[in-house]
């Protein structure tokens, strides 16, 4: 008698736990409905209408109803020049801002590490990180003081030198140093506060002993700064290099003001699908395009995370 | 000892110049934007920008503010739309990450790879667009702005891992007590997560008050563009503006606006507050950036 109790007792007591359990997870599930659904439908909704890469998109018949071409639509894109240009250039300027980018934001760093006084640090940090709370567009304003033919600064400079006047906007070719230089500009604050604080976490008690050992300033940054960065810079090179058939839209359409005469060197995939839709309004190739940049995209991802998990397991993405 | 006392004084003079030489560097061109603004607009259609004003004038000033439509309705409704999105997406962004915290929780590494997923590959520029407009229909409204970001998976991340740091004992003491996970969520974790919280929140509102594709996109109704756009129409000679639509609702047309100082005076009015105001948050948008990302 007294064991039936106690069983009934202690299954009553687990059923209790696993309804307790249940209504939990329950309530948990509620706060989980509305984003989930949120998520639904506008980050896989949208994977839906891939199908149009495959098809010749028209409007009136709509997504299902319009002509399926198979893979003609790729096809024509990589047999246009435009693109093989376009895909050139994303790779080639992303190659560019990320070497640029990193070697500025690690001199910078440790530059500001090198200050005894950690106020004044702070004080020029802030500074230094202001240009990453301004939108491409304010920054496109700056840059059109700088380069506007007739007024910019630049030629006024370069007219009192005794030269003549440079079309800044009409010469493609020089605008990859151009958006570099402002690429480096925005981020370079903003990228350095990462590996200052990286920085920040050295031992102390190290340096001083190097020092007493006789190491230079030099000695120290060669031996024991830049040590302590360097898997924090690999693992960051590892992972921009998975983003990089990707381009900041911002920086390519507002710096550039979306002058036709400089695609030559300013076209990436990303203003180049956006045209597609917009300008040409050609729906199909447009979306064959993004296609191929999510699948590259992912394929990036997918082996640049896996070289990073055998760098350092902590900071891989997954 | 003096001379090594010396030698450090005379490095770090030199580092502290070079450093205070690249930061006038990077402010040098808002204060290009500001001086060109304070100009006369004779002068500088005759000499060009330059980067002290020539002649102080206030009058692109005095023709914003007396033709402030345009600027003024860009500005309550990139507050309305950011501060909106603010709230609404810190909120829900909050209310994904912590049932991901519960272990017991089924499927809770199903739903994690779902929101990851979404990182990694998207549908892309016209699948999303047809299904704003042509069966959402929220181009022209308001909520295009707020509803399609709100949440973000790698929000949610950081979110879950700060989460994940309180102790379990709270929580389950106040299971004890007889607290459901609704209320656990509402009242412990909320007071707990105010660090996070403002981290994500002011990523949020930055992102928002600094969008300008979304308005590219669509937006059509120039009552409803964002302020990053409307000095994008400015910037680039969009003739669009020239129609009566405009004239008599009392918004300014872009061929009305008719100076290189005008639109400086609009970019220093947009960016200016941004400017002032985000600095002082600097200690939140560090700590987002390097949380989980820097070892010990």
């Amino acid at each position: 008698m007294k064991n039936e109790i106690e069983i009934k007792h202690k299954v009553g007591a687990k059923n209790k736990k696993k309804g307790l359990y249940f209504g939990k997870s329950m309530q948990l599930y509620l706060l989980l409905c509305i984003p989930i659904t949120l998520v639904f439908i506008f980050s896989y909704l949208p994977m839906v209408g891939i199908i149009i890469a495959f098809k010749s998109y028209s409007y009136n018949l709509g997504i299902f109803k319009s002509e399926w071409v198979g893979i003609d639509n790729f096809k024509a894109l990589l047999s246009y020049d435009n693109f093989s240009r376009v895909a050139w250039n994303t790779i080639s300027l992303n190659i560019v801002f990320i070497i640029l980018g990193m070697t500025c934001a690690v001199l910078l760093a440790i530059t500001l590490f090198e200050i005894i006084n950690r106020t004044k640090v702070k004080v020029f940090q802030t500074i230094l990180i202001t240009p990453n709370f301004l939108s491409w567009v304010i920054v496109g304003y700056m840059v059109y003081g700088l380069l506007n033919p007739e007024y910019g600064i630049l030629n006024n400079i370069l007219v009192s030198l005794g030269f003549k006047k440079i079309m800044w906007y009409s010469n493609a070719n020089l605008w990859p140093g151009i958006l570099s230089i402002a690429n480096v500009w925005k981020n370079v604050g903003m990228d350095s506060v990462l590996y200052y604080a990286a920085l920040m976490s050295i031992d102390s008690s190290m340096i001083e002993a190097a020092e007493i050992d006789g190491a230079n300033k030099l000695h120290v940054i060669r031996y024991i700064t830049i040590p302590q960065l360097f898997s924090l810079m690999t693992i960051l090179l590892i992972l921009k290099v998975g983003g990089i058939f990707r381009a900041d839209f911002g920086l390519f359409y507002q710096i550039t003001r979306n002058v036709g005469e400089l695609y030559k060197t300013t076209d990436v995939m990303d203003t180049y699908i956006f045209r597609l839709m917009k300008d040409n309004g050609n729906f199909s190739l447009s979306t064959a395009a993004s296609l191929l940049q999510s699948v590259i995209g992912l394929i990036m991802v997918l082996i640049t995370n896996y070289i990073a998990k055998k760098v350092d397991p902590d900071r891989a993405l997954f | 000892m003096k001379s090594i006392k010396k030698s450090t004084f005379v490095s770090q003079r030199i580092i502290n110049s070079f450093i205070a030489i690249l930061c006038v560097l990077i402010i040098m061109p808002f204060l290009l934007l500001v001086s060109i603004s304070v100009s006369n607009e004779a002068d500088i259609i005759k000499n060009g920008y330059s980067l002290i004003p020539r002649e102080f004038d206030l009058s692109a000033y005095k023709y914003v503010f007396n033709n402030p439509s345009s600027i003024f309705n860009a500005y309550k409704v990139t507050a309305a739309f950011s501060v909106i999105s603010m709230i609404l997406g810190t909120m829900l962004i909050a209310m994904t990450a912590y049932p991901l915290t519960r272990k017991y929780l089924k499927g809770r590494r199903s739903i994690s790879f779902y929101l990851y997923f979404t990182m990694l590959f998207n549908g892309g520029l016209v699948p999303t667009y047809i299904l704003i407009t042509q069966y959402l229909h929220l181009q022209d409204s308001i909520w295009v702005y707020i509803v399609p970001g709100l949440i973000s998976p790698w929000y949610v991340f950081m979110m879950r891992t700060f989460f994940s740091d309180i102790p379990d004992a709270i929580i389950e003491s106040a299971y004890i007590d007889g607290a459901g996970e609704i209320k656990i969520f509402f009242t412990i974790i909320l007071s707990l997560s105010k660090p996070v919280f403002s981290t994500v929140a002011l990523f949020t509102i930055l992102a928002k008050w600094n969008d300008w594709y979304t308005s590219m996109l669509y937006i059509n109704q120039d009552n409803l563009i964002s302020l990053q756009y409307l000095l994008q129409k400015i910037i680039m000679n969009l003739e669009l503006l020239q129609n009566s639509k405009f004239g008599t609702a009392g918004i300014i047309s872009v061929k009305d606006i008719p100076s290189e100082t005008t639109r400086m005076a609009m970019a220093v009015l947009v960016a200016g507050p941004a400017l002032l105001v985000f600095p002082f948050f600097q200690k939140y948008f560090v700590k987002g950036l390097t949380v989980g990302s820097v070892k010990g």
